[in-house]
């Protein structure tokens, strides 16, 4: 300790020059950070979009990414103003389509439950489904990835249209344990209910936008 | 700064502090938030305490060497800009090097930013304290931390899913006891803990206290 207490007058300049000189040196690190990991962290963002649509549609070689508006579709440019709907289409290794995917989110136990479900615009059914993102209790509400009775729901989720083609003609819901009747009805897993509506909504809300907007234009996809 | 009468500690006194003597989970009990939150696997503790070490490190660093040109009247405002960065640079390390791991730890990762842990070592050793010593106390305090976080998620993923490091321990037979991974499980784990250090402790200040004490009735 250097001794007795010195009341020393701080200018106000000193604490100014202090502040923007700290503050632009961490600008500087933020902007470095940002712009040294940006090229990995969009192939790590990519890869895992990737692998996720190709787990909901089996036999896909690559994919495109497209948003569909009340114009048209269009291939998605980096990012979208955000009215459009995004879809992925998967190709197969000689070009054909395999099959539609787009994401969907309904709230859940926890948090929302983020999923990716695969539509095949031949059968205009829900075929296959993925979990992007969730936080469900473990052993409970995350059976929704491991239960097989229920991912059979999703094997040939009934998604038609209706007449006008504006909708569909049977909105998709989860229904009590055992009680499915319907081929648009998903059977709720005993004891996650809560978790199997949140993936019944989220499909429901999602299909109810992009099929529509989808089924005029589906030639525009059809090959790559 | 040296208060009369007490000693420098030297460099390995300095390191040993955060991982034994004020271990910041279990003897200080400090930046409980993450600790609870994030503790429910042995990757997550480890990605967590790691991310949090990094953070401690580089922020107190800086705020050595910067440390006699910053006016103590604005030095919480730099102490936290400089935290501030830090994490954001973590943040997107963690995302170029995992997506999972980001994931899982969510917004963990951006509260380092609120971590008692780094703005009390900044303020109440790093401002004092040049770089060397700085750096030496952070790395204990992290690596302290990351022990701590370590021993809560390993002992919670191995009861609570029957595995480590995602590798299944006990076979398919196995019925996981659930709760550990969920919030309670974090409070009972870090409570046993707790006890342990404190049965350890405790009995090692009776033993050297049982003699002075022997003939004393009490009151």
């Amino acid at each position: 300790m250097t001794g007795t207490a010195v009341v020393t007058v701080t200018s106000s300049r000193a604490m100014v020059a202090t502040l923007g000189l700290v503050a632009t040196l961490c600008g500087v690190l933020i902007v470095s950070a940002y712009q040294g990991t940006l090229g990995a962290v969009s192939a790590n963002k990519r890869i895992a979009l990737e692998r996720a649509v190709f787990k909901v549609i089996p036999g896909a070689a690559s994919m495109k990414e497209f948003v569909a508006t009340g114009a048209g579709i269009e291939p998605a440019a980096g990012q979208s103003s955000g009215d459009g709907v995004k879809f992925y289409a998967a190709y197969g290794p000689t070009g054909e389509l395999k099959g539609i995917a787009a994401e969907g989110g309904a709230t859940g136990y926890a948090d929302v439950v983020r999923i990716l479900y695969a539509y095949d615009p031949g059968r205009q059914a829900i075929t296959g489904l993925g979990v992007v993102g969730m936080r469900e209790t473990p052993g409970i509400g995350d059976k929704i990835i491991t239960d097989q009775a229920f991912l059979a729901n999703f094997q040939a989720l009934d998604v038609r249209l209706d007449a006008d083609g504006k909708a569909l003609a049977n909105p998709v819901r989860a229904v009590k344990n055992g009680s499915k009747r319907n081929p648009w009805e998903i059977d709720a897993i005993s004891g996650a209910t809560v978790t199997s509506k949140a993936v019944g909504k989220g499909i429901n809300d999602s299909a109810q936008r992009l099929l529509p907007l989808l089924a005029p234009n589906l030639d525009k996809v059809r090959s790559k | 700064m040296e208060l009369p009468g007490q000693t420098q500690l030297s460099h390995m006194e300095e390191f040993m502090e955060g991982i034994w003597k004020q271990n910041p989970v279990f003897v200080m009990v400090l930046g409980m938030c993450p600790v609870l939150a994030v503790s429910v696997s042995a990757v997550n503790s480890l990605s967590m305490g790691i991310a949090t070490t990094f953070v401690l490190v580089c922020s107190t660093l800086l705020v050595s060497l910067i440390r006699k040109l910053v006016p103590k009247e604005v030095r919480i405002a730099t102490y936290i800009v400089i935290i501030a960065t830090f994490v954001t640079v973590v943040d997107y390390l963690i995302q170029a090097i995992s997506l999972a791991v980001y994931e899982a730890l969510g917004a963990f990762i951006q509260l380092i930013v609120v971590n008692c842990i780094i703005l009390g070592r900044a303020e109440a050793h790093a401002s004092k304290n040049p770089p060397l010593r700085t750096v030496v106390n952070a790395l204990g305090m992290g690596l302290g931390f990351t022990l701590g976080l370590f021993a809560l998620g390993s002992v919670r993923e191995i009861l609570g899913a029957g595995k480590l490091f995602g590798l299944s321990l006990f076979g398919p037979d196995f019925q996981p006891w659930v709760v550990m991974v969920l919030p309670p499980g974090g409070f009972f784990v870090l409570g046993a803990w707790l006890l342990l250090f404190n049965w350890l402790k405790n009995s090692k200040v009776e033993g050297a206290l049982v003699k002075p004490l022997e003939g004393h009735h009490h009151a």
